[in-house]
């Protein structure tokens, strides 16, 4: 899926880096909490889906090599932080949609899971994830 | 670097890997060195009034130095276990804090070195070893 195809089908617009709208995004990870973002996508060109919008989730996305983020709930981050992005090659998207319904629009539509890192120990207490 | 400038902070990391890149490190490398930076970085801003990350290159591995003048870890085994985390509220309103840092340092780096001394600081060195064949 491009990203041209996630703002069209959950209804965003670009906030930054509309001209990497052709970008390929192989799978998406939702979460509000960046700790888990760092310790558990382990594949690049990623979608992040997320509440958060701290100056902190654009550094994120480019320690990360993600493919791009969308903010969900209606939330924009500040000026700085989206010129941040533009200037860094970041596209950031934002939709008025919760992250439960973009999650669901775009899974519907073929864009996987990102494949997640087990934590250490949750074998013993949860046994191996589904494939 | 200062602790608590929230806007500046991951700065470190993209500068690293920017370094990194530059060096011709590999990609694998810089990825691993970039979120073990970040992790180290963020404990740098959320819990000490400040410190210093320095960057060596070698031909065979890389090292993260974290140092900081900060409160120092009382139990660095209870703090290398996953979810165990001493943030205060403000730092998980930030998406920060879940007691993944240390863990996930240990994940991401081939060797991870804690010393800590309460009321004098901590020092972490995290080493990545470069395997060329695989670059």
């Amino acid at each position: 899926m491009r990203l041209r195809e996630v703002a069209e089908l959950t209804g965003a617009r670009f906030l930054s880096g509309e001209e990497l709208a052709d970008r390929a995004v192989g799978a998406a990870f939702a979460a509000d909490l960046l700790s888990d973002v760092l310790a558990m996508v382990r594949e690049e060109g990623v979608l992040l889906i997320t509440g958060t919008v701290t100056a902190q989730v654009v550094r994120v996305a480019e320690v990360m090599n993600l493919a791009g983020v969308l903010f969900v709930r209606g939330k924009i981050p500040t000026k700085s932080t989206v010129e941040y992005a533009a200037a860094a090659g970041i596209p950031l998207l934002a939709t008025p949609r919760t992250m439960y319904e973009a999650c669901g629009i775009l899974y519907t539509h073929g864009l996987p899971g990102a494949k997640r890192k087990p934590l250490p120990y949750e074998h013993d207490q949860l046994g191996s994830p589904p494939p | 670097m200062v602790g608590l400038d929230l806007e500046r902070a991951g700065q470190v990391s993209t500068e690293v890997q920017r370094v990194l890149r530059k060096l011709g490190v590999e990609p694998e490398v810089v990825r691993r060195a970039g979120i073990v930076c970040f992790e180290g970085e963020m404990n740098i801003v959320l819990y000490t009034p400040g410190g210093r990350i320095i960057l060596l290159v070698y031909d065979d591995r890389v090292e993260l130095i974290f140092s900081d003048q900060g409160p120092g870890i009382p139990d660095i085994e209870l703090a290398r276990q996953p979810g165990y985390s001493t943030a205060p509220d403000w730092a998980r309103e930030l998406g920060f804090g879940s007691g993944m840092g240390l863990p996930n340092m240990e994940a991401n780096a081939d060797r991870l070195e804690i010393r800590s001394r309460l009321g004098e600081g901590t020092v972490i060195r995290a080493t990545f070893f470069r395997r060329r064949d695989e670059a």
